[in-house]
């Protein structure tokens, strides 16, 4: 067994730096197949692979449509610019 | 083509209304920064920084784009500098969370330390009800990491930006960024595991 092969195998460190690069478009072949067969092994990295592509969804799919200013801000806000334009 | 533009203080000359800016645009350039930065003061504080702006180059908005446009614009340019600002300052934290993140695997080969091994979140994660409520964990986690790594996960996720342009924006080497979004995502995935429990 290459020593590439090996250090991968028993490494869950290497492996979830490589399933952050895998996510991230980013992997070479030789890595893909190194984390392969690393998760063919390693439940508790399966179980990494799955939880850090949730977040990835969780934070992409955030929801800001019911945010809004509170209207004190926006009424300083508003003096603020009038205040300007008048300035000039 | 200037000549209509010189008098700058004349408004019927301009492409634009402020006055009018605040209840036409403010809510939807504070949604764009809250997506971008988790955080209610920052954002209300480069929407502000963002009307200020555009009033200082009034004179220079000629009406190809609208004005919703052109806000948005600037307001991105805001949200970069203050990436910027906090990526120059945040350099040191990447060493102080070193111990941190050490804790995660076991020094020598690299194994889950038995303290940090992910486990099962024992819930329905695809359960549509429960993603509101996680998104809400999932932000409180944001909080908790440093600007640095906040704004690079935040600029590859939500802009989908190349890690390249990532690197020249914030100046951080290749390995830099993958070792942050390593960390990051070790940190937010065991925040939330504590939550969940």
């Amino acid at each position: 067994m290459t020593s590439a092969l090996k250090k991968i195998i028993y490494n869950c460190k290497q492996a979830t730096f490589l399933i952050e690069k895998k996510n991230s478009g980013k992997i070479t072949v030789a890595e893909a197949l190194q984390l392969q067969i690393h998760l063919a092994g390693c439940a508790v990295c399966r179980t990494y692979q799955q939880q850090s592509l949730l977040i990835n969804r969780l934070f992409t799919g955030f929801q800001t449509k019911d945010l809004k200013l509170d209207e004190d801000f926006k009424a300083g806000l508003k003096r603020r610019i009038e205040k300007e334009i008048n300035k000039n | 083509m200037n000549e209509e533009k010189n008098g700058l203080g004349i408004s019927k000359q301009l492409h634009s209304d402020p006055v009018s800016w605040v209840e036409k645009y403010a809510d939807d350039l504070y949604r764009f920064a809250i997506s971008r930065l988790r955080d209610e003061e920052v954002a209300k504080d480069l929407v502000q920084d963002t009307f200020l702006a555009a009033l200082s180059q009034l004179s220079r908005f000629e009406g190809n784009s609208s004005e919703k446009t052109w806000l948005a614009a600037i307001l991105k340019n805001k949200i970069s500098d203050f990436y910027r600002k906090q990526a120059s300052r945040g350099l040191n934290e990447i060493r102080q969370s070193e111990t941190v993140q050490q804790d995660f695997f076991d020094l020598e080969n690299g194994h889950w330390n038995a303290l940090h091994a992910p486990g099962v979140f024992g819930l329905e994660i695809n359960n549509p009800l429960l993603t509101k409520e996680l998104s809400g964990i999932l932000t409180a986690c944001l909080k908790k990491l440093p600007p640095l790594w906040y704004s690079v996960f935040s600029m590859k996720h939500m802009d989908d930006l190349q890690s390249e342009k990532i690197c020249m924006e914030l100046k951080l080497t290749d390995s830099n960024f993958w070792v942050i979004m390593h960390r990051t995502k070790l940190n937010l995935r065991a925040c939330l595991q504590k939550y969940l429990k």
